[in-house]
């Protein structure tokens, strides 16, 4: 371990902080006029960390840093998607954040500081770079939703999001000093080989793994470990909230793979009856609830813990193949989240928020083109053929029957079908309900729509790609 | 090139140009759109015209076979193929269609792009589900039907539009999910294969084949829809317009008898046997019940809708006879019932055009100002009842012959629904169309016009057709039929 580091391999992380930095420094000395330098200077950090990411894509798995920071082909994909997601994110946000006096620079870095705490996140190997990795995120995450300042909602909102983020954090933070009081380590790989190796006290392992894993669902937003996200969904900025139940439901997943399976997996038999408990209740509280919401923001916040409760059916299989079909549900998951929350940014208009389920009535007859693409998110978060969503369904289903738990699927899917009334319910008021009069068409800037619409088009379009995708998260997971 | 991908044709030519009708979009160039709708149905009709001059009524394996790799990592193949069977299905869709889209000509006039749309890619997605080989790929085909349909029922329907498009959707999605479960199970026993055929030939013991032939039951009673979970079929019959009641009774409830003869026959032979009693007692169910229900309903539609799932419950009887003069008669019963109550929904389109009422009550001696339309009518109402030399005829006979020959119980039972159909098609007919003239607005009424004559002498060919010479309609479908009352017979125990 004496020998330097191989860097490059961390380029991408050390890139992306080092031009966060640069961004804050330029914003301090332009006018909020030329806003749109540190927009331009943003979305291109992106972008170069994009092309680097790619880059280092096909070099083969390796740790550095002292085996605290690992490079794979799961990291890669993930990292990737992140980009692509927060670039949308940011693209969407423009035109609501200018109309909004939120316009400012801060907005963006701390987007940025965001985006490196989840690649670190997805790169950690080691529970001190977890951890390191969350709080990053987390914290750019707690102000961001204060960012409307004058917003006593928004306020409130970051007051619970913080008060309950750091309680979990502190779990987390426990549970991980357990597990290392009895392996003494905190190197993930060697965690598992000591709990592998048998002949230790299983129980403070278990009361470790119990208090991670209350840390870890938090983040996911997993009931019973939920209250914050319908709050924090509607009080924070609504780019903001789109910021929020995307990306870093990646990171959440990362971090999932690399603590429970990479490192817990010898405790599965322990963690698979806690999560199946918790998928469970999530699937239902979301799906139950989200039908009696009238605000789009809070239902889409249920839809979400329903959606991860969804998703941990995948983990829940405990094999490569369950660990794949929920890499691929999370990712097509947040790009639907995107989506979803673009329409809905899109709708609302200077000195108008549009959040009320009613605001949909009738799109159909005002903008046609915006309501057919809201009407392919809606089902493939429903999760109906031929949509993506549906195959993201799909590939959770068939491992979650290949563990040979049929009767959990057949749970799940009928879960399913209650969640498919809401979604359903937005799409009846697009289509079937007259608009409201005085409700004008979506107007946007051609690049927004044009890239929206690739968004959700591309639940239709992936269709023959399937294969590839599949292909690719069943190679990140077999490198792990 | 065609030659070797008609089926892939078949199925993408309406749904591109569905898409195609959508993208020219605006209520402005209607004339255009309705031209080009028409256009592209006519040649999807003539297309699967031609999967008829070539296919080859001696052999029971699949024609027209298409295959290549969808999504290799999960073994899904874009599989297709077809028998005597999926074939005359997939002529009556694309017939249908070419009726549906004459019938809502000037009916439609609010965004007429997006309800041609619609039709063509149900016509598409509909063929895609009689030909698909694959479980998967005959899934996403099932589902994504339910779309459009929603969609259809949601826009243009009647009043209580929105809950009988809530309810048809997530009724036939509840079932349609336990049927994903059990074929994603199968694909496991199979050996990682979606393939139908391979499907067919996995060893399964009798709990296992009981529990998946109840969860594709759960699909396919819903689309049928037997008795007790027929509930939806009257609401979205009612609400929906004429089109969409058309393709709902015509070709729709086809698909759940085709999934059982496709999947629960030759997938669980030995449940099916066991499970046929139950079945055959839902489908008597049906036939009766449904059948008095129907006499008493005051709304035409809704009348319509009963007696569909009335004469539904005669399909799935002769499936689940396993002889083949129950099962050819339960498919002759499937297409015929297509041109009948398709036939009698675009007669209640008509009057209601005319009138903006479906309930009895508001008619009467329609005869004397619609004399044309009246005998047409006849006809239709005639064929539902079963008379001799219609195509309601035929399907019903061969049915209550093979009934005789399990239990002669079944078959006296089962005939009673040629006095209630008697009963219930007559008496409406006899209500709205004879006696006096009943109000100032059937005094005014204006018989059809020449667009109306040709769509309802199309139909009442093709019934008096496939009564007097079912031979054609017969011929396709020996081997295939034999095919699978021989899968059926084979223990997989």
């Amino acid at each position: 371990m004496n020998t330097l580091p191989n860097i490059a391999l961390a380029m991408p992380e050390i890139f992306m902080f080092s031009m966060a930095l640069v961004i804050l420094l330029v914003d301090a000395f332009i006018s909020s006029q030329q806003r749109i330098i540190t927009y331009v200077l943003t979305q291109a950090t992106l972008v170069v960390a994009l092309i680097i990411s790619v880059k280092n894509f096909s070099e083969p798995a390796a740790m550095v840093f002292n085996d605290m920071f690992i490079h794979d082909t799961m990291a890669s994909i993930l990292k990737i998607v992140i980009y692509v997601i927060v670039f949308f994110v940011f693209l969407y946000s423009r035109d609501y954040l200018k109309s909004r006096s939120m316009y400012r620079g801060e907005y963006f870095v701390l987007g940025l500081f965001g985006v490196v705490g989840m690649m670190i996140m997805v790169s950690a190997a080691s529970m001190l770079t977890i951890y390191m990795g969350l709080e990053l995120m987390s914290l750019s995450l707690y102000a961001m939703v204060a960012f409307q300042r004058d917003s006593s909602r928004a306020t409130e909102a970051a007051m619970k999001y913080f008060v309950l983020g750091a309680m979990a954090s502190g779990m987390l933070l426990y549970g991980m000093s357990m597990i290392y009081g009895v392996t003494a380590s905190l190197d993930i790989a060697t965690i598992r080989s000591v709990i592998a190796s048998a002949g230790l006290d299983n129980m403070p392992l278990v009361f470790g793994l119990v208090f991670i894993l209350v840390g870890l669902l938090f983040k996911l937003g997993a009931v019973p470990f939920h209250m914050w996200v319908p709050d924090v969904y509607h009080g924070a900025p609504t780019s903001v909230t789109m910021y929020i139940s995307s990306a870093p439901k990646l990171a959440a997943f990362a971090i999932i793979m690399r603590l429970l399976v990479g490192g817990l997996e010898p405790l599965a038999a322990s963690w698979q009856d806690m999560l199946i408990i918790i998928s469970i209740l999530s699937m239902t509280v979301g799906n139950v609830v989200a039908i009696a919401q009238t605000n789009i923001k809070r239902m889409l916040a249920y839809s979400a813990i329903s959606h991860m409760g969804f998703f941990l059916l995948g983990i829940i299989s405990v094999s490569a193949n369950g660990y794949s079909s929920s890499m691929i549900y999370v990712l097509i998951y947040a790009v639907m989240s995107v989506g979803a929350f673009g329409v809905v940014l899109l709708l609302s208009r200077a000195g108008f928020e549009s959040e009320e389920l009613a605001d949909f009535k009738g799109l159909n007859q005002r903008s046609p083109w915006y309501a057919f693409l809201m009407l392919v998110l809606m089902f493939s978060m429903a999760g109906v053929p031929p949509t993506v969503g549906f195959y993201a369904k799909l590939m959770v289903i068939q491992a979650v029957v290949d563990a040979d738990m049929v009767w959990l699927a057949v749970v799940a899917v009928l879960l399913a079908v209650i969640g498919a009334f809401y979604y359903l319910r937005i799409v009846k008021l697009m289509y079937f309900d007259d608009a409201q009069e005085d409700a004008p068409a979506i107007e946007t800037s051609g690049d927004v729509k044009v890239l929206l619409s690739l968004n959700a088009l591309a639940f239709l379009l992936l269709l023959p790609w399937l294969g590839v995708i599949t292909e690719l998260c069943r190679k990140a997971i077999a490198d792990l | 090139m065609f030659a070797d991908n008609l089926l892939s044709l078949v199925i993408w030519l309406p749904i591109l140009g569905g898409l195609a009708v959508l993208a020219i979009g605006d209520d402005r160039r209607a004339p255009v759109i309705r031209i080009l709708s028409l256009v592209i149905s006519l040649a999807t009709f003539f297309a699967s015209v031609l999967l008829y001059t070539r296919f080859d009524a001696k052999t029971a394996d699949m024609q027209f076979v298409e295959l290549s790799p969808w999504i290799e990592a999960f073994n899904v193949n874009y599989s297709l193929g077809i028998d005597g069977i999926s074939l005359l299905l997939i002529i009556l869709t694309t017939f249908t269609t070419v009726l549906v889209i004459i019938a809502s000509w000037k009916v439609i006039q609010k965004k007429v792009a997006q309800y041609m749309a619609m039709f063509l890619i149900m016509e598409g997605l509909m063929v895609g589900v009689f030909s698909a080989m694959d479980a998967l790929l005959f899934y996403v085909f099932w589902e994504a039907l339910l779309v459009p349909m929603y969609l259809i029922i949601g826009i243009w329907g009647g009043p209580r539009r929105v809950y009988a498009a809530i309810k048809f959707f997530l009724y036939t999605f509840i079932g349609s999910v336990l049927m994903l479960v059990s074929l994603i199970y199968l694909y496991y026993k199979a050996g990682e294969s979606f393939d139908i055929q391979t499907l067919y030939a996995v060893k399964l013991d009798l709990t296992e084949q009981i529990f998946i032939f109840l969860a594709l039951f759960a699909a396919f009673a819903v689309k049928i829809p037997m008795w007790p979970v027929h509930t939806w079929l009257p609401d979205a019959h009612v609400e929906a317009p004429t089109g969409g009641s058309v393709v709902l009774a015509a070709i729709m409830l086809k698909l759940g008898a085709y999934g059982f003869l496709r999947f629960n026959i030759p997938i669980a032979p030995d449940a099916s046997q066991e499970l046929a009693f139950f079945m055959i007692v839902l489908s008597l169910i049906a036939v009766v019940y449904i059948g008095l229900v129907a006499l008493v309903q005051e709304d035409m539609k809704k009348l319509i809708a009963y007696s569909s799932i009335s004469h539904m419950g005669f399909v799935t009887m002769g499936l689940f006879l396993f002889n083949p003069q129950g099962m050819e008669g339960a498919i002759i019963q499937m297409i015929s019932h297509g041109f009948i109550s398709g036939a009698l929904f675009i007669c209640v389109g008509m009057m209601y055009d005319r009138m903006h009422s479906r309930l009895i009550k508001d008619y009467g001696g329609v005869v004397n100002t619609m004399p044309v339309f009246a005998a047409f009518m006849l006809l239709f109402g005639m064929a539902n009842s079963g008379l001799p030399a219609t195509s309601g005829f035929v399907g019903e006979f061969l049915v209550i012959l093979g009934a005789f020959q399990v239990n002669h119980w079944y078959a006296a039972i089962a005939a009673l629904t040629l006095i209630f159909g008697a009963a219930y098609t007559l008496w409406m007919y006899k209500r709205v169309i004879f006696g006096k003239v009943a109000n100032d607005k059937v005094k005014v009424l204006t018989d059809i016009n020449a667009r109306e004559t040709m769509l309802l002498a199309t139909l009442a060919i093709a019934v008096l057709v496939m009564g007097i010479w079912p031979y054609p309609f017969l011929e396709v479908l020996h081997v295939s039929v034999d095919n699978i009352l021989s899968l059926a017979s084979v223990s997989k125990l």
